[in-house]
């Protein structure tokens, strides 16, 4: 059991003939991923990888039925190329693309309202479950399939959670990096509500970071409908206001959106709240036996 | 990005909002220049420097003749002015706006903001203009109307008159301020702000209305397809070593403390930040390499760090996934020797080859403290940035 994704989702990609696009593909499929097609405009009717590529989303959906698409378009497209794949009907969309401008985001999350398709992303690792599908850019093998469930805002903090929990023999069921940019789709309580629901998940890591209040409202989700253990990594604290930290969505403004405010919220939800991130997998696992 | 607000009072004027006739002067000749060709018998002389709370900083000035705009002039040209905004370095002002005065009878507040929460432009407004809106949400958040704009349906005519109506306008005013709410709402729209304030909106003795200070802030996002607005940066206002990363493709943001950091993955960056702050040190710098963190980006992070003199000591901490460990390592010692470092360097790779990784770093012969964990990077980090400023001390 995973949530979302399992050996048997059927995946394409958008911006499949791209040199994003090929690397990521050519690794999912060494991991196992039921990559089966990609779309590329102009490209239709032609092979890549060993896959057939096709003009739209549509065409690649009417012959594939896919359940996923994943999107290595550039930022001014990336838009675009996720309401292409709504209006295809494509359940998920997962888009990695980094620096898509805010006034785009905001139509496309308008625009999705009706349509029951679930974005994860923009500018994030994307979603694995780990030994049977990898949609995104996070490195495979530091995976191991097992009871932990991560979602984070954060690529490479994903990482460290993956690998201490590894190392700790938990392994993973499925992490999700839910993205570093402030609209955005999946939020924390749209995973986290999964992860309960989810029989092989028995424990959840969540890593935020400084900026908006997702984690607030995660901390309040949580505190009333979440029995799971649940562990959770701030970062931001010493992040000055007003400046934005590498994320587009990871800014402090008018004394809002601050890592003290976030932690105090999540520590009165009782989640375990750890001041290191080299410290999750080791309380996690603490969590789990007592 | 952050323009000034003469820069956003002539967009502003371009969409038909009403602003008072002004002139930029970068001396005190050309002030008194300004103050004459707009006439009349009162000036405001304001400092353009990228932040609010100017008044406080000394940086407006109401003068009544000729002689007095030019001593605000002199006063605050090259002047380094420090509000709540600008951290303790201030801001350097280098630009003056000159402006014909406004007989004031009310002062209110408007703007366009994006809610993340909400995940809509909302417009904010308040008849209680001229104090910062954060101050007006803690202690009166009644006085404060809201109204979120459809993104698929744009800003329409009955939400411009509500907001009107709840500015406190009396009728004969309101077409005047539909008409200003939707220009705002055109230059938002249109040229990808992420922001516009206009605090006060002024209502003067005439009745008319009038945009007193103004201040417009860009999605960096999408400054590749606004041509115009990114020429408006003026680079005199940000920072030198962010400006000079940015130039490099490089994600950097400066602090104040000694320790160096290069990191990939703004996350990690931020953990890492907090670590050292933990160990009892201070960060000099936010930096993400990226996933990438090929040699040339490494030794171009590392020039970047060190050419920050005050540095005592550099961590790099680096998780490779997609990449491997030995690669990186290779990058950070091809550096360090092309380099010549001066001062401590501490690494910490973790994922993929990271045995490899640590051997070519052992292996180097460069004197690298290598680490496991964040924590014991970070307090080893702290460490030898104790012995670094103690060993300046006695040289």
């Amino acid at each position: 059991m995973s949530i979302l994704i399992d050996k048997n989702t059927k995946v394409i990609c958008q911006g499949f003939t791209g040199k994003q696009g090929t690397f990521h593909a050519r690794h999912a499929l060494d991991y196992g991923t039921k990559l089966i097609a990609g779309v590329t405009p102009g490209r239709g009717g032609t092979e890549h990888l060993g896959l057939p590529v096709f003009n739209t989303v549509q065409d690649a959906y009417d012959a594939t039925q896919a359940d996923a698409s994943v999107i290595y378009v550039p930022p001014f497209f990336a838009a675009d190329a996720i309401l292409e794949a709504v209006d295809a009907g494509i359940k998920l969309i997962v888009c990695i693309t980094e620096g898509i401008p805010v006034l785009h985001m905001l139509r496309v999350k308008a625009a999705m309202q009706e349509s029951g398709a679930l974005l994860i992303g923009p500018n994030c690792p994307g979603i694995i479950t780990p030994e049977q599908c990898k949609i995104g850019i996070m490195p495979g093998n530091i995976h191991q399939a097992g009871s932990i469930g991560i979602v984070s805002r954060s690529g490479t903090l994903t990482y460290e959670a993956v690998h201490q929990t590894t190392q700790q023999g938990l392994g993973q069921s499925t992490c999700i990096g839910i993205g570093g940019d402030p609209i955005h789709g999946m939020n924390f309580i749209d995973v986290i509500s999964r992860f309960q629901a989810d029989e092989s998940t028995q424990g959840i890591i969540m890593v935020g970071e400084i900026g908006g209040s997702e984690e607030e409202e995660a901390a309040e989700y949580i505190q009333n409908h979440v029995t799971k253990p649940v562990v959770s990594y701030i970062t931001g604290l010493t992040a000055p206001a007003g400046k934005r930290m590498g994320h587009a969505g990871a800014i402090v403004t008018g004394g809002k959106g601050t890592a003290e405010g976030k932690v105090s919220a999540l520590k009165s939800a009782g989640v375990e709240v750890v001041n290191s991130p080299s410290a999750m997998g080791i309380a996690m696992k603490e969590r789990l036996l007592t | 990005m952050d323009i000034h607000e003469y820069q956003a009072k002539e967009i502003l004027a371009g969409y038909g909002v009403k602003i008072a006739e002004g002139g930029l002067a970068y001396s005190p000749e050309d002030a008194v220049l300004r103050a004459r060709e707009i006439g009349g018998n009162v000036w405001a002389v304001k400092a353009q420097i990228h932040s609010g709370a100017r008044g406080k900083a000394g940086g407006v000035k109401i003068c009544s003749t000729l002689e007095e705009v030019e001593l605000a002039a002199e006063a605050m040209l090259g002047k380094r002015m420090v509000t709540h905004q600008t951290g303790p370095a201030g801001k350097v002002c280098l630009r003056l706006y000159v402006e014909a005065g406004t007989d004031i009878a009310k002062e209110l507040y408007f703007s366009f903001l994006v809610d993340r929460s909400h995940e809509r432009i909302v417009m904010v407004g308040s008849a209680q203009g001229g104090m910062e809106i954060e101050d007006l949400a803690e202690n009166n958040p009644d006085a404060i109307k809201k109204i979120y704009i459809d993104p698929a349906v744009g800003l329409l005519d009955f939400q411009a008159r509500e907001m009107a109506f709840a500015l406190g306008l009396d009728a004969t005013q309101i077409s005047h301020a539909v008409r200003l709410i939707s220009g705002c709402y055109r230059a938002v729209r249109d040229l990808d702000a992420n922001m516009l304030e206009i605090n006060p909106l002024v209502v003067t003795k005439g009745g008319e209305l009038v945009t007193l200070d103004a201040k417009m802030g860009f999605d960096d996002n999408a400054l590749f397809r606004r041509q115009k607005i990114a020429e408006l940066r003026d680079k005199t206002q940000e920072d030198s070593r962010e400006m000079a990363a940015a130039d490099r493709g490089l994600s950097y943001v400066g602090l104040d403390g000694d320790i160096g950091c290069m990191i990939n993955g703004a996350g990690l960056a931020m953990a890492t930040m907090d670590m050292i702050k933990l160990a009892g040190g201070e960060p000099a710098n936010f930096l993400d390499v990226g996933g990438g963190a090929s040699p040339e980006r490494t030794e171009k992070a590392f020039r970047l760090v060190l050419a920050d003199e005050g540095v005592k000591a550099m961590l790099v901490n680096i998780f490779a996934g997609i990449n491997r460990c030995d690669w990186i390592a290779e990058g950070v010692v091809h550096a360090v020797r092309k380099i010549d470092m001066k001062i401590p360097l501490i690494v910490r790779l973790s994922g993929t080859n990271v045995e490899q990784g640590r051997k070519i770093i052992a292996d180097s012969g460069l004197p690298i403290i290598t680490a496991t964990t964040l924590a014991e990077a970070a307090e080893k980090a702290v460490l030898a940035r104790n012995e670094q400023v103690a060993k300046e001390g006695a040289a």
